[in-house]
């Protein structure tokens, strides 16, 4: 098969029985879409009662899809050369675009889920065209993706050979011992979560205090007040936390945390490191990590300091550099053993993952006049400032589409180091890293699973996607917990899970269940009502708001709202406390035991949290229940020497209860 | 009592457009509002309480949330709500200091702290309760559509647009002379039906809103007659005969 095959051939390709060179027989994946597809399982009537969608609504929407995608279809008149070097007068778009956040990945099946909108997508031709679902640099990449996760040869006291997470492909890439037990705390790339590509940081201090798969001396946490709203059963979590041995000692010995603020956390940590706010220190969105870029173009950015800390803080990023060469880990220290980087500044200018490419990828080379890829620059920080902390680069006309089989973009990529050669990214309907692992679990290869994962294994790693009920909803009775529970950031405080400030708190200080009106009136609830909510696992009490807008079956409310009386600075009586409320308490952090082994709640592919698989049944409080929320927890102690809040604040920037502030 | 200013004919009346089609109640434009006027000509907004029970503080601009309609016509809109700068204010006319005023050049209504009594009468005559007291400096503070930005011309011209505008991840708001029929801003009211806010009280509010669009549904044919009652094999054979080519 040549790089960019001829589509023109693809009609013999597409259904039927073929014979291959070597006698074996193939069939086209088509053929077993529309065998899996078309089965009575994946008929609009067999899953309308379980959405609530008429099967009628089903069909028209799926005939609407078809209809905008193949007549409506947009052309817009920009020539382009693809993959093969044939020269396209037009690009067409077929404006079909999708949204899909975080709530699919929070189920047990959101892996496959997410995989079904895509092939949804492929089937449409709404692949980064106009009008339909676009990349966005670095993205799109070729799998296997580099680079795969490091710890294969980790040991005790030793540096980790490479980049934590990374891209697993097959069996072989895996993190586990010889019996085939996990390598790492969380249990990410092991057969419990093969492709765990952000880690189990949800399962991180409930598998240090169990020791399992080892106990370990010290727990290291920077932000994400992982005990508290990052914790699923949050009450259990945190007594984990203080929990002792027979002998009296610690099942977690030492605690270090990193934090700006006074979270719950802070409290359960044997040391401190006093963090600076963001306002405070330098920081950088990378295209290593997770960019800003837009549809037309990479781009990246910095937060530099705006305000000198008047307090005894340090940038938890320096303070990783420093340690870092104390340790003499290796990228840290120079051949002499002193220390490589003077700051986090320094590190983001001089850091190279490989020659040319560092965490900023504008005005690189010696002169600040390369993008992308170039030296390190020393003026570069200068530069960011000049122009208000943003990179960006526009691609040309031509390159904004298509761009996994846009020639020219792919030497675009490649050139900025996106991707390692300038040949098309074939997009898998058929995934194959998916049946290597389920190859294994059949018996096929040198890596295997434990008799225990295999079956686990040769179920969900189906190459094709595949809907299954999510376990902790499949493990429970749904005449008993007969409502679905899920949560939402509020969008004024997205992207601040882990601060506090005078002005986000006026506009939300505690959070309500919200009930679809009608479901509430069967119950016998009104609005304002005080209920009981209740889980397999356990119950919260909490003030319920009616609305329209919520699926019948479904109850949700605000995240990571509610907050430990006393912690955050903020007064016992504040409505975080008294009012606010987690639905974390009511999610239970591991499955309930089917089998020899307990997984973790989340999905058997990548290990992603199940937060969203919650059911719940809701009771009305008694009227003397009413008025504040529960669990409460004792307050939380004040610091020696915190100061107090202040009860008015003319002037933000002189805001003593503020971090940075006061000055 | 204070005068409103004569009309002049071809004066601009500087207002924003909002559109509650688009807009998705991320309070986005609420904080800048916030940030650029607390520390500016009009600051400070102070708070109260701020880290205890009850936090409390001077706003210009706020976002309230409404559900609309039953079931699944049901649909939530956003609805951000600063002064409208209308231009038959009463909150200027009650004024008993002249504190309260409205400019003759582009129509914003604005309070001179110096004058301002901190009677309140200004706040009582609003109806859309666009005005806050400020109880720490006794004086009410309003919306300016940031008059200490938009003619600032050390700024770049793109700039010189109120903070909330600037903010708005989704284009919702927009700025400009709706005393132009030209401009953008009195175009797009045109094109898309911009209504006042309580045009029965007579105030008759600058700023504009932009209704919600109507969802109707895509009419397609009914592609299924054709292969709805093929098998497996007749569907693989539509296919080819399709994507063949």
């Amino acid at each position: 098969m040549t790089a960019c095959s001829p589509a023109r051939t693809a009609g013999r390709l597409l259904t039927g029985e073929f014979t291959l060179a070597d006698g074996r027989r193939a069939v086209p994946v088509f053929q077993l879409l529309t065998e899996r597809y078309r089965s009575p399982e994946y008929s609009p009537e067999a899953v309308s009662a379980r959405c609530g969608v008429a099967a009628q609504k089903i069909r028209r929407i799926a005939a609407e899809l078809a209809h905008v995608a193949f007549e409506r279809a947009i052309v817009h008149p920009q020539p382009w050369t693809d993959c093969g070097g044939r020269r396209h007068e037009s690009m067409i778009g077929r404006p079909v675009a999708m949204h899909a956040m975080r709530g699919i990945s929070a189920h047990s099946n959101g892996f496959h889920t997410c995989r079904a909108l895509h092939l949804l997508q492929m089937l449409l031709g709404a692949i980064d065209c106009p009008g339909g679902f676009r990349y966005e640099a670095p993205f799109p990449r070729p799998c296997p993706a580099a680079p795969k996760p490091a710890g294969k040869t980790s040991a005790p006291g030793q540096p980790l050979d490479g980049m934590p997470l990374g891209h697993p492909c097959g069996p072989e890439d895996l993190l586990v011992d010889a019996a085939g037990g996990p390598l790492r705390i969380d249990k990410a790339y092991s057969w419990e979560a093969p492709l765990a590509a952000h880690g189990l940081m949800h399962m991180v201090i409930r598998n240090a205090w169990a020791g399992d798969p080892y106990p370990i001396d010290t727990l290291f946490l920077y932000m994400t007040n992982l005990s508290w709203n990052s914790a699923m059963n949050t009450a259990d979590t945190t007594g984990m936390l203080t929990d002792k041995r027979a002998d009296g000692e610690y099942r977690i010995p030492r605690i270090i945390y990193s934090d700006a603020f006074f979270s719950e956390m802070v409290a359960f940590a044997d040391l401190v490191l006093p963090d600076t706010t963001y306002l405070e220190r330098w920081d950088c969105i990378s295209l290593l990590d997770r960019p800003i870029s837009t549809a037309d173009g990479p781009a990246d950015s910095i937060r530099r300091p705006v305000l000198k800390p008047d307090r005894d803080v340090r940038p938890f990023q320096d303070v990783l550099i420093e340690l870092g060469a104390k340790l003499d880990l290796p990228g840290f220290v120079a051949r002499d053993g002193s220390p490589l980087y003077e700051d986090y500044a320094d590190y983001l200018v001089r850091h190279e993952r490989k020659p040319g490419i560092g965490s900023l990828a504008g005005w690189r080379g010696r002169d600040g006049g390369s993008d992308g890829v170039g030296e390190p620059n020393p003026g570069q920080l200068d530069k960011y400032i000049e122009n208000q902390c943003f990179w960006k680069y526009e691609l040309p006309p031509e390159q904004r589409y298509f761009k996994h089989a846009n020639r020219d973009y792919l030497e675009t990529a490649k050139r900025f180091g996106f991707i390692e050669k300038a040949e098309p990214i074939v997009l898998q309907i058929y995934c194959e890293p998916l049946q290597r692992f389920r190859l294994a679990a059949r018996g096929h290869g040198a890596v295997q699973p434990p008799d225990a994962h295999r079956g686990r294994i040769e179920t969900y790693f189906d190459p094709l996607p595949i809907w299954y009920v999510p376990f902790s909803e499949a493990a429970v009775d749904g005449q008993t917990f007969p409502l679905h529970a899920v949560t939402q950031r509020p969008m004024p405080m997205y992207h601040s899970w882990h601060s506090q400030n005078a002005w986000l708190r006026q506009i939300l200080s505690h959070n309500r269940l919200y009930v679809n009106r009608a479901r509430a009136a069967e119950l016998g609830l009104d609005d304002e009502d005080w209920v009981w909510v209740v889980s397999h696992h356990s119950r919260l009490k909490c003030q319920i708001r009616l609305m329209e807008g919520v699926n019948p079956d479904t109850v949700w409310t605000w995240n990571a709202i509610g907050k430990r009386a006393g912690a955050w600075n903020l007064s016992a009586d504040a409505p975080e406390s008294t009012r606010g409320f987690l639905l974390n308490h009511l999610i239970a952090e591991l499955l309930p035991a089917a089998s020899t082994v307990r997984y973790a709640n989340c999905d058997p592919v990548t290990g992603q949290a199940a937060w969203y698989d919650l059911r719940v049944r809701i009771e009305k409080a008694l009227p003397d229940q009413a008025g504040n929320a529960e669990p409460q927890f004792p307050a939380v102690s004040r610091l020696p020497n915190m100061a107090s809040p202040p009860g008015i604040v003319r002037d933000a920037r002189m805001d003593p209860g503020a971090p940075g502030g006061g000055r | 009592m204070t005068s409103l200013p004569a009309p002049q004919p071809g004066a601009k009346k500087l207002g924003l457009v909002i559109d509650l089609d688009t807009c998705v109640g991320c309070h986005a434009c609420v904080v800048s509002c916030k940030e650029w006027n607390a520390f500016g000509e009009t600051g400070p907004l102070p708070e109260f309480g701020p880290y205890q029970a009850e936090p409390w503080g001077v706003w210009l601009n706020r976002v309230h949330t409404f559900e609309v309609g039953d079931g699944e016509d049901g649909r939530t809109v956003y609805f951000p709500k600063n002064c409208y700068h209308c231009e038959e204010p009463d909150c200027v006319t009650v004024c008993p200091t002249g504190a309260s005023y409205k400019r003759a050049e582009d129509g914003i209504v604005l309070v001179d702290a110096a004058l301002c009594i901190g009677c309140k009468l200004c706040s009582w005559a609003c109806p859309y309760g666009a005005r806050e007291f400020d109880e720490d400096g006794g004086v009410m503070k309003k919306c300016t559509l940031c008059v200490d930005r938009i003619y600032d011309e050390n700024l770049p011209e793109g700039d010189r647009i109120p903070a909330c505008v600037a903010a708005c991840p989704t284009s919702a708001r927009h700025f400009g002379d709706l005393g132009d029929a030209s401009s953008a801003v009195s175009k797009l009211v045109a094109e898309r039906g911009g209504c006042d806010s309580m045009p029965e009280m007579g105030y008759r509010p600058v700023s504009k809103y932009l209704p919600p669009r109507s969802i109707r549904p895509t009419r397609v044919r009914d592609e299924r007659s054709e292969h709805k009652t093929a098998g497996g094999n007749g569907f693989l054979q539509w296919i080819d005969r399709v994507l063949s080519r």
